[in-house]
C-alpha cells in the first residue's frame, strides 16, 4: 500500500486542484456571462451604445456616469445585480466632468476597451479601483495595464484611446446627456424618465426598478 | 555488536524520519504555491482582472506584457512548476531518490525564474506585485529547504 501512496496523493493533489480550478472558472464565467453588447442598437447613423441585457426588456436603466465620479463608482455594482436579477437592459453613456483631473481619459479607455469588445469589463474595473488611479499621477499607466489583465491588445488599446473616434464617442454621450438637461453624475432614466438626484443611490434604486416593473407588466 | 547495530538502525530511522518531514514540508510550501498560481491561473483565463485590493503596482504587474509568454501566462507556469515541486517532494519523501535531484532542479529554476521577476518587477516595472511576492517567499523557502538538506545530510553522516 505504502508503495502507491505518492502516486495516489500526487493524483488526488492533481483532480483536487484541477477540479478547483475549472470550479472557479465556472463561477467566474457564470457571474460574468458573455455581455450582449448590441452595436447594432444606434440612435443615430455610426453611434454606438453599450448595452447589457435583452433589447425586450420591460425596464430599461440608462446611466450617464463619469468614471471617476465616487457615487457612480458606488452604483456600478448594484446597477450590475438589479441587471441580473431583473434582466434589465442598462445602457450606459459616458458623461465625464471637467472637475475629474482623470474622468476624460478613463472614458476614452472604456471606450478602447469596447473597441475590442470588452467595454463592460473595463467599466467594471475602472470603477472597481476607481479610489487607485483617481489618485494616481499616471492614470494612464494603470489604464494600460488594466487593459493588458483584460487580455486586450494594447498597441490597438494605446493607438485607440489617443484616436479621434474614441473622443468623437464620448463627445457624442456628453452631447446627447446636455441635449436632455444631465448636468450632474450619475444621472439614471428608468424607462425613459429621469430619477431624482438623490434617489440615484443603491438604496433607492431597486425600489424604483421593482416600481418600473410593475408599471410595465400590471398584471404580474 | 549489537549496540552497533542499534545505534545504526536508529538512526536510519531518525535519518528517514528527518526526511519525511522535511519532504512533507516542502510538499506543503509547494501546495501553497500550487493553489496561488492556479487561482492567478483561472483569474488570467477568465478574463476576469484581479483583486488587488486597493495596490495600484499590483495590477500594474500583473497586467504587464511580463505576465505572459506568447499566450500563456506565467502563472501557469507556475503552477505547473509548483505541482512538479509538489509530486516529486512527495516521491522523494517516500524514499524515490532519483525524485530528490528532480525536486532539487526543479527549486533552482524555480529560483532563477523568480529571481528573474524580481528584477523585472523592480527595474522594469517599479512596481511589485503582492502575489508574486508571496509567491517569490515560497520559492525562497523552498531553495532554503534545498540548501540546507546536504548540511543536515551532511551532520549526520
Amino acid at each position: 500500500m505504502r508503495r502507491y501512496l505518492p502516486f495516489i496523493i500526487v493524483t488526488c493533489v492533481a483532480l483536487l486542484a484541477v477540479g478547483s480550478g475549472a470550479f472557479l472558472y465556472r463561477n467566474k464565467r457564470a457571474a460574468n456571462p458573455a455581455l450582449k453588447i448590441s452595436n447594432a442598437e444606434t440612435d443615430q447613423p455610426g453611434e454606438t451604445v453599450h448595452v447589457l441585457g435583452p433589447a425586450d426588456a420591460a425596464v430599461t436603466l440608462e446611466e450617464f456616469g463619469d468614471f471617476q465620479c465616487p457615487p457612480c463608482g458606488k452604483l456600478s455594482e448594484p446597477i450590475n445585480q438589479l441587471q441580473k436579477k431583473y434582466n434589465l437592459r442598462v445602457i450606459f453613456r459616458e458623461f465625464p466632468l471637467p472637475i475629474h483631473a482623470h474622468a476624460k481619459e478613463a472614458a476614452y479607455a472604456a471606450e478602447a476597451a469596447a473597441r475590442q469588445g470588452r467595454f463592460w469589463q473595463m467599466h467594471d474595473l475602472l470603477y472597481r479601483e476607481q479610489a487607485v488611479w483617481s489618485k494616481s499621477l499616471d492614470a494612464r499607466a494603470l489604464f494600460n495595464a488594466y487593459a493588458g489583465m483584460l487580455q486586450l491588445d494594447l498597441d490597438r488599446f494605446k493607438k485607440d484611446m489617443d484616436s479621434s473616434e474614441v473622443e468623437q464617442r464620448v463627445q457624442l454621450d456628453v452631447g446627447r446627456g446636455a441635449a436632455i438637461g444631465v448636468k450632474n453624475t450619475p444621472t439614471i432614466f428608468i424607462n425613459n424618465e429621469a430619477v431624482p438626484g438623490p434617489n440615484s443611490n443603491p438604496d433607492d434604486l431597486p425600489g424604483l426598478v421593482e416600481a418600473a416593473l410593475k408599471k410595465a407588466k400590471p398584471s404580474s | 555488536m549489537k549496540s552497533r547495530r542499534d545505534q545504526s538502525a536508529r538512526s536510519t530511522t531518525s535519518s528517514s524520519r528527518a526526511e519525511t518531514i522535511f519532504y512533507s514540508a516542502a510538499a506543503l510550501i509547494s501546495l501553497l504555491g500550487v493553489a496561488e498560481a492556479t487561482y492567478l491561473t483561472v483569474i488570467f483565463l477568465s478574463g476576469e482582472a484581479a483583486v488587488c485590493g486597493g495596490s495600484a503596482d499590483c495590477l500594474q504587474v500583473l497586467g504587464s506584457s511580463y505576465a505572459k509568454i506568447g499566450p500563456v501566462p506565467v502563472s501557469g507556469l507556475g503552477a505547473l512548476a509548483y505541482f512538479s515541486a509538489f509530486t516529486f517532494a512527495t516521491f522523494a519523501g517516500f524514499g524515490y531518490s532519483r525524485a530528490r535531484q528532480f525536486f532539487t532542479w526543479t527549486v533552482i529554476a524555480m529560483f532563477c525564474m523568480t529571481l528573474w521577476l524580481l528584477f523585472v518587477q523592480a527595474f522594469r516595472l517599479h512596481a511589485f506585485c503582492r502575489y508574486c511576492l508571496f509567491s517569490a517567499a515560497l520559492v525562497f523557502l523552498l531553495t532554503g529547504l534545498v540548501v540546507a538538506r546536504p548540511v543536515a545530510e551532511t551532520q549526520r553522516n
